[in-house]
């Protein structure tokens, strides 16, 4: 082996050696960064739940109890006068009638209080309706507690059939004293093809 | 001695490398040199872009009278959508990519970009991606039909049957950006010649690093909000639908989580090309360099914390509203930082007005009245009034078009002759410019009286005293499509020939990239350049 090509050699692993580390050097950040990326994905995912949690301490979208609440007996104000308003809408492509009885109710915080809802399938097929409640003001939707509600389950009405729905809540005694008036709105879905599936 | 050798062998290495140049189309298919993957990102960003604009030329010849002239509405609802998301993810951000490949490596001195392989890849996958979403057009459903923002449940529930071609389409986007972003991160990490410390870098480096991390961290929620969408319309799940359990102002929440660090992806890159050219023709340094380096690490900063501003009426409590009306608010001090170092780098500088520069001065004017207008947007209970309407139009066009944009044609005249060898045409450049300036102008300026007189945004047709006003900015729309012709004149000249470009052509020019022959050989800095 002359000198010449023993130098070649030396020049080869040396170079060699400088692109092996910088490889390494650069896989450590490419594998950080990538953990951000997936990191990122899920964080994405992860603000659903948060979102929900979120919405459930502050009232934030109007969401109310999608469980029974227990009646907590703690008297009844009479001193405050609350007027709930019931409102109802029927989604796209839901053939059926759907309202409130009662428009309105006045009732005390901590009074309870029972409505009904009137539905009718208009169609001649069977379909499964879910309503699903909102209160505005939003942040009043914490202090608005269903102890029944038909929106805890869903509504199958067979072709032509009608029914009457009840609604029992009361109004929780902290709701904040600015809220004189609750707007409890319903809209009707037709989750047919999902209980299907 | 170690470095001599080294430097011997990578010279040899170099030209064997050069030899194997291939021809014809397969250079470009196979290309990793960053110099031909940075040429390729910004031919495409400009067809792109040329497309993009053809679909607002049609919007504005609609929208040129009241009435409904020449596409149906659902047709027109298709036309605003694919041009928003081809001018956001075709024109704007790959145009950035394409600087930020072309000038990175040679601004830090280094021989390429780290990752070549993954650098290529990412470029090819683009063109895939917008021959989805504009083959779209041309199926029986027609293109996506619901904003660019693609609100739930208007793309679920109501979607057109686009949504899945949609989807996919920015899902190739994401990755594309993503990739490129890893790149540009890696890059500036481990590639700066010794000696160039992060507070060495030129800002335009320190921009696109920024960048670069918006891009890492919000691309990926975005990939996560339309696969959302995609499960709820065709696999039944109910992330956004409220018949089984989920909200639609969910989708907002993280739609804008991911769109309002975006818009700032839009724009540091753009911060970054005129912070380099305006002290290159005030023939001053820039006045503060770290306290941009700061400002604009504080923007990229605050841009999380201010998603909500988009979503004012979406019956947000007091609290909400009023939090992220000041945050927003906040944003105005570092960029106000920006804009006024700008002005005091102009201060008193021997001042030369070439294309590049008058570009730069008009993006700091025409920006910081998009920024003002963002101010006015910021305001909750103006929001209430302004939101939807022309006057939203308004601020984001300035900020990105007379923005961002006019940054990007800012820094094609800068390093025209150094990427091409040639001068481009100066007198043609010039006229671009003004054809430009006035008639973008006249475009979107009336948008702003339009809007607050209550013109709603995304309509085909509108009531009648909105006429003449809407007359004069669709005259004002052809007249800037028209002008951009002349830009494309001005690039191909300046390839054909021209004027030779020295290496440094510009008197006030700094940094690494000038120190290189112009044209840039197709290898530059295999030996690291030493930085005092």
């Amino acid at each position: 082996m002359d000198k010449g090509t023993e130098q070649a050699e030396q020049h080869k692993s040396l170079k060699q050696e400088i692109e092996q580390s910088a490889q390494q050097k650069n896989s450590k950040v490419i594998k950080k960064l990538m953990l951000i990326v997936f990191g990122m994905f899920g964080f994405g995912f992860a603000l659903v739940p948060l979102y929900d949690v979120f919405c459930d301490i502050t009232g934030l979208n109007g969401k109310t109890n999608d469980t029974a609440a227990a009646y907590a007996d703690g008297g009844i104000d009479t001193s405050r006068t609350i007027t709930v308003q019931f409102i109802t809408r029927t989604a796209k492509g839901i053939p059926w009638q759907f309202n409130p009885v009662i428009n309105e109710v006045k009732v005390h915080p901590g009074e309870m209080k029972f409505v009904k809802f009137y539905a009718k399938n208009e169609s001649d097929r069977d379909i499964v309706g879910q309503a699903v409640p909102s209160v505005s003001p939003g942040l009043a939707a914490a202090y608005f507690q269903k102890i029944e509600c038909f929106c805890f389950t869903q509504q199958p009405l067979q072709a032509n059939e009608e029914i009457e729905m009840g609604l029992q809540f009361y109004v929780d005694l902290e709701l904040p004293e600015e809220i004189t008036t609750l707007t409890l709105s319903y809209t009707l879905y037709d989750i047919t093809g999902k209980v299907d599936s | 001695m170690t470095t001599d050798v080294l430097n011997d062998h990578d010279s040899h290495e170099g030209e064997h490398h050069d030899d194997h140049k291939m021809t014809g189309i397969k250079r470009w298919l196979y290309t990793t040199n960053h110099k031909d993957i940075g040429s390729m990102y910004l031919w495409f960003s400009f067809i792109m872009f040329l497309v993009g604009g053809a679909l607002a030329m049609v919007i504005r010849a609609e929208l040129f009278q009241p009435g409904l002239q020449i596409v149906e509405p659902d047709f027109f609802n298709q036309l605003t959508t694919v041009h928003g998301l081809i001018m956001v993810f075709g024109a704007i951000m790959p145009a950035f990519v394409g600087f930020a490949n072309w000038m990175l490596p040679m601004m830090i001195g280094a021989p390429d970009m780290a990752l070549p392989r993954l650098n290529n890849w990412s470029f090819w996958i683009l063109p895939f991606a917008f021959a989805i979403l504009i083959g779209s057009f041309f199926m029986e459903s027609g293109a996506p039909n619901f904003g660019w923002t693609f609100y739930a449940p208007l793309s679920t529930t109501y979607s057109n049957g686009s949504t899945a071609f949609f989807v996919f389409a920015v899902h190739i986007m994401g990755i594309s950006s993503i990739m490129g972003a890893i790149n540009i991160v890696v890059t500036i990490m481990n590639m700066r010649a010794p000696g160039m410390t992060y507070m060495k870098m030129p800002l335009f480096v320190w921009t696109f690093f920024i960048t670069a991390y918006l891009l890492i961290a919000v691309m990926p929620i975005l990939a996560g909000v339309v696969t959302m969408l995609l499960t709820d319309t065709y696999f039944g799940t109910s992330f956004f639908d409220a018949a089984g359990g989920g909200d639609p102002v969910l989708f907002q929440h993280i739609f804008w989580f991911f769109g309002h660090p975006e818009v700032y992806i839009m724009i540091l890159p753009a911060f970054g090309i005129v912070s380099t050219i305006i002290p290159a023709f005030s023939r001053k340094k820039l006045f503060g360099y770290s306290s941009m380096v700061y400002a604009t690490s504080s923007i990229a900063f605050l841009s999380f914390i201010v998603w909500a501003h988009h979503m004012f009426t979406t019956g947000m409590p007091l609290f909400g509203e009023l939090f992220f009306m000041y945050c927003t608010m906040l944003i105005a001090v570092p960029t106000g930082v920006k804009v006024f170092n700008w002005m005091a780098t102009m201060w008193r500088g021997s001042m030369t007005f070439e294309t590049p520069m008058l570009f730069s001065i008009a993006f700091v004017i025409l920006f910081t009245i998009g920024g003002f207008s963002g101010l006015m947007l910021a305001l909750t209970p103006v929001d209430f009034q302004y939101h939807d309407t022309y006057f939203v139009v308004a601020h984001f066009h300035y900020v990105l078009v007379t923005g961002s944009l006019f940054s990007i044609f800012a820094g094609a005249y800068y390093w025209l002759p150094k990427w091409t060898g040639h001068m481009y045409d100066e007198t043609l450049g010039k006229v671009h410019f003004w054809c430009s300036l006035i008639s973008v102008n006249l475009l979107f300026f009336p948008m702003h009286f339009l809007g607050l007189a209550g013109m709603p945004r995304r309509i085909p047709d509108y009531a009648l005293q909105f006429a003449d006003f809407n007359k004069w900015v669709s005259i004002g729309g052809f007249a800037f499509g028209l002008s951009q012709l002349i830009f494309l004149a001005v690039v191909i000249k300046c390839i054909r020939g021209g004027e030779k470009a020295s290496a440094k052509p510009w008197e006030g020019a700094e940094g690494l990239e000038w120190t290189v022959a112009s044209p840039a050989p197709y290898h530059t800095f295999t030996t690291p350049p030493k930085i005092d």
